[in-house]
């Protein structure tokens, strides 16, 4: 990753690359060359030089997800090298370029890898499970329509900007695939953090933070050992903090559910 | 036919609240009876499937993503415009009114953009209410900042990623309608026909991108929010995903397709570098605030280095050609002029194919912390993608096919042609005439998804009966044949050339006959060329694997065949419209200091096109565009 190619030089990479039919398949290495790869070929664009190379031939093409390709889609997954996105500091692997890679370089890449997150194709997986936690309670339960004037309730800045530093989490799931225990508190909590930090997200707090941590379970992700190995992959650079916050949140539902002030009723806790 | 867009008459201030008030409206314990289907979960889709889930009507929302969080309104990075005047500037609902059409090079329609106008407020509220972190000032009030085509500050932003943050929060109100049960969402999955029953849109035929079923839903009606087509240039800012085919299939179906050279190219992004690229990155148009553009004079200095090419050889031609706009010209204008300057054979960097935007002498008057504090994350983005320091040397920026203005025929209620087909966002054509403004690509399709589809849907949902079509009606049966029947074509051909080749060769076309210049000459070339492309197309692609399984080649083979055939229809349009208007600029067609010269007296209407078959003419349909309360005038930001 520190190897620096010049943008007009070639070179030919080697990818080992996890194949898998289908969830159901069982899944194996398999080698293939890059050739002709410029320092200014973007991670996926050199992929893509390989699938219509592999297509060329008749064989079947490397599926990966991938979408905005400026790193805010929140689409790519692919672990590079055992890192998810590849390394490069708060870098999507749509936005890592090849000159951060050296010729001859063996590179290799597997899919986000969880028990949340079933395999669908080669280095595509299912995140719906992320979905299922925002559906859970990530969201204030308001209407359209019938809300009160944007600036009827003042919100420091200080608490905004922590609300924006939580929000800009784009659900990639890099969090997930980094983590020994494959957590999701790092998303959730960033959730939980943002509409806990604002007055609008307050009314529903203790039941948002109960209701998500419920689904985390149900889900099967696991729980935070503070590896901190989350905040090291995560593309946007989201704080652990978060997930300290997420605690100490999930502990006030708690008190309040004792006081009779809510039942939140987290099984087994 | 003369296309009748069913705007409200009377007094423009009281247009929608009373046409709100004369619409029908269906009883709320009938809501439960009626099926919708809405296609695309960006901002428009987003916020439409989950209003008129908590309404209470059943809706089944689709996108080809695996998450509605992921639909490309997450780009838009400026900000959202609202007439709050919370800056007491000056602003009203009447000014942003006449900021949209007059930006729009008066070819929209003035009851829609003034509705649009009127609601822009209610969506501040709404996004705020919903947790959406916008901009605040020291006090806790919502911030705004300056924008293009304007003179107030109107736009609510949160950091770069306004668009982000904005269909988060139209991803967590369908995601709680998700939960409760009024909206079931089908990711993965891919519109590739419209079901029209006795000429009223009934039901979707779509693909499972991951099992490859094909399958018919029905519904009382469908709503296309399906974004916009600037893929057909193949190098764009849109999403790789992004394409024509929801609203190409139902034009084909019966649908009208308006406007579509209407055609946004963005004057800031980073040039293309290799053929080998797959898009364009867009970088906030707030760089022009501090960056100077410039050329080398001389064709010589042009692969020097910019540090060596002394200041009297260097040509800040925005600010020599628009001297009281200088670098903050309006995006048509000055993605003209950098083509124009490259054309001239005095553009920087790869194939001659970029500007300077320079920070020099804002880092010599500010120092670099405070340009780093302004724009630190795009010379961040900037670097990353070209390995280059913005602070050392100038950025290179070229123009990039950006929003699609055009789009499906509507009318105020935002149906289609077709009864039952609504359109909303970027996929319809209503607002933004011939070129849309800065900060109103966000603001329009959170308009249309929550406050206004609401209401109009029902006045149609009123007069037809529920569930009058089911899978097995034999429209359904029919449509899943063809699309079958394509699926299996385009698996069988087994040819030697990619679809990734077809789309780049038509998008290369399509940039250099149809993009920032157009003539008669170039247009006709593109018509004369597009069908060799598309019966080669049908000839010689090659796809792998099998209909039946998880296959991305084949998705992409079904969008470019789409792409193929619908860019003639837009050179046509474009051929057609003997005139210059905003994003559309004929080279015959403009006055002496490079400005569009519009045609008012032919030209000032919307064209709806009728799909007449594959490769044969479509048939013009024309909607006068009345402007009684903004009168005709030449557009001039000098």
């Amino acid at each position: 990753m520190s190897a620096h190619t010049s943008d007009d030089k070639t070179m030919s990479v080697k990818l080992i690359v996890w194949r898998q039919k289908g969830p159901n398949e069982p899944g194996r290495f398999e080698t293939h060359l890059a050739k002709g790869i410029t320092g200014h070929h973007s991670f996926l664009e050199m992929l893509d030089v390989v699938n219509e190379d592999l297509i060329k031939q008749g064989k079947d093409p490397i599926a990966f997800d991938h979408d905005c390709r400026e790193g805010i889609c929140g689409t790519c997954s692919t672990v590079v090298n055992g890192v998810p996105h590849g390394g490069q500091e708060r870098t999507t692997l749509c936005q890592l370029h090849m000159r951060k890679f050296k010729d001859g370089d063996a590179i290799y890449l597997e899919p986000w890898r969880a028990r949340a997150f079933p395999i669908i194709r080669d280095l595509v997986v299912d995140r719906g499970a992320l979905d299922t936690l925002i559906q859970a309670a990530g969201y204030v339960s308001c209407h359209t329509g019938g809300v009160p004037d944007a600036n009827a309730i003042p919100i420091s800045k200080p608490d905004s900007d922590y609300a924006m530093d939580a929000a800009e989490c784009i659900g990639c799931g890099a969090c997930v695939a980094a983590c020994p225990n494959g957590a999701a508190m790092l998303f959730a909590g960033a959730k939980v953090a943002q509409f806990a930090a604002l007055p609008q997200g307050q009314v529903e707090a203790p039941e948002r933070v109960a209701a998500m941590i419920n689904a985390m379970k149900e889900c099967g992700f696991g729980n935070c050992t503070n590896h901190y190995e989350c905040q090291a992959a995560c593309p946007k650079g989201i704080d652990v903090k978060f997930i300290a916050r997420l605690n100490r949140e999930f502990h006030k539902a708690l008190f309040k559910a004792k006081a009779g002030a809510f039942i939140p009723l987290v099984e087994g806790e | 036919m003369i296309l009748d867009g069913k705007a409200p008459t009377g007094p423009i201030e009281q247009s929608w609240d009373k046409h709100r008030f004369d619409m029908k409206l269906v009883n709320p314990s009938n809501k439960r009876k009626y099926k919708i289907l809405v296609v695309g979960t960006g901002l428009a889709g987003a916020s439409a499937a989950a209003s008129l889930g908590e309404l209470g009507y059943n809706v089944e929302a689709f996108c080809y993503q695996d998450s509605p969080r992921r639909a490309h309104s997450i780009a838009a990075q400026g900000g959202i415009n609202a007439a709050k005047n919370y800056p007491n500037d000056g602003d009203s609902i009447y000014r942003l009114f006449y900021d949209t059409i007059k930006g729009g090079d008066f070819r929209s329609r003035e009851a829609d953009v003034w509705r649009l106008s009127q609601v822009s407020n209610n969506i501040i509220d709404q996004c705020v209410a919903q947790g959406v972190p916008f901009a605040r000032d020291y006090a806790g009030y919502l911030d705004t900042r300056s924008f293009g085509g304007a003179q107030v500050s109107r736009t609510f932003y949160a950091r770069g990623q306004t668009g982000q943050q904005l269909l988060l929060g139209a991803y967590s109100a369908i995601s709680r309608q998700i939960k409760m049960g009024s909206v079931k969402l089908f990711p993965r999955t891919e519109m590739l026909d419209l079901v029209v029953v006795d000429g009223e849109a009934k039901g979707i035929t779509v693909r499972d991108l991951i099992t490859g079923e094909i399958r018919v839903h029905t519904g009382d009606a469908v709503v296309l929010a399906s974004g916009g087509y600037m893929n057909v240039f193949y190098l764009s800012t849109n999403a790789m995903g992004c394409s024509v085919t929801a609203i190409w299939e139902a034009h084909k179906k019966g649908a009208f397709f308006a406007n579509p050279c209407f055609t946004q190219i963005h004057p800031t992004c980073i040039p293309q570098a290799g053929d080998y690229q797959s898009k364009l990155t867009l970088m906030s148009e707030s760089l022009r605030n501090d960056g100077r553009i410039w050329v080398p004079k001389k064709k010589e200095d042009c692969t020097k280095p910019a540090n060596q090419i002394a200041e009297e050889d260097r040509d800040y031609y925005l600010e020599r050609k628009y001297p009281s706009f200088g670098n903050l010209a309006p995006r048509d204008i000055s993605s003209r002029a950098a083509k124009e300057q490259c054309d001239e054979g005095r553009g920087v960097g790869p194939g001659g194919r970029g500007v300077y935007l320079d920070f020099r002498d804002s880092i010599k008057r500010f120092g670099e912390n405070v340009i780093r504090e302004r724009y630190g994350n795009l010379f961040e983005m900037y670097e990353r993608i070209t390995d280059e320091n913005g602070y050392q040397v100038p950025m290179r920026i070229y123009p990039a096919p950006h929003y699609a203005m055009g789009g499906l025929w509507v009318d105020y209620n935002l149906m289609s042609n077709l009864p039952g087909l609504f359109v909303l966002g970027e996929a319809n054509f209503s607002v933004h005439g011939a070129n849309r403004l800065g900060a109103s690509a966000l603001m329009q399709g959170l308009a249309d998804g929550y406050f206004v589809i609401p209401y109009t849907i029902a006045n149609y949902l009123v007069q037809t009966k529920p569930g009058k079509v089911k899978a097995d009606h034999a429209e359904c049966r029919k449509s899943i044949d063809e699309v079958k029947g394509t699926m299996k074509k385009l698996l069988s051909i087994q040819g030697n050339r990619t679809p990734f080749e077809f789309i780049r060769e038509l998008g290369l076309l399509m940039w250099n006959n149809c993009g920032m210049a157009r003539s008669k000459e170039s247009l006709t070339e593109a018509i004369a060329k597009i069908p060799a492309i598309r019966e080669e197309f049908w000839k010689n692609v090659k796809v792998s694997g099998t209909g039946a399984e998880f296959n991305q080649q084949l998705e992409n083979a079904g969008r470019t065949a789409d792409f193929i055939e619908f860019a003639e229809l837009i050179c046509r349009d474009a051929l057609h419209r003997d005139e210059s208007c905003g994003g559309h600029f004929r080279v015959e067609h403009q006055y002496a200091d490079g400005e569009a010269k519009r045609n008012d007296a032919d030209y000032a209407y919307a064209a709806g096109w009728e799909f007449k078959g594959v490769g044969k003419e479509p048939e013009l349909h024309k909607e006068p565009l009345k402007f009684e309360n903004i009168h005709l005038a030449v557009r001039s930001y000098k």
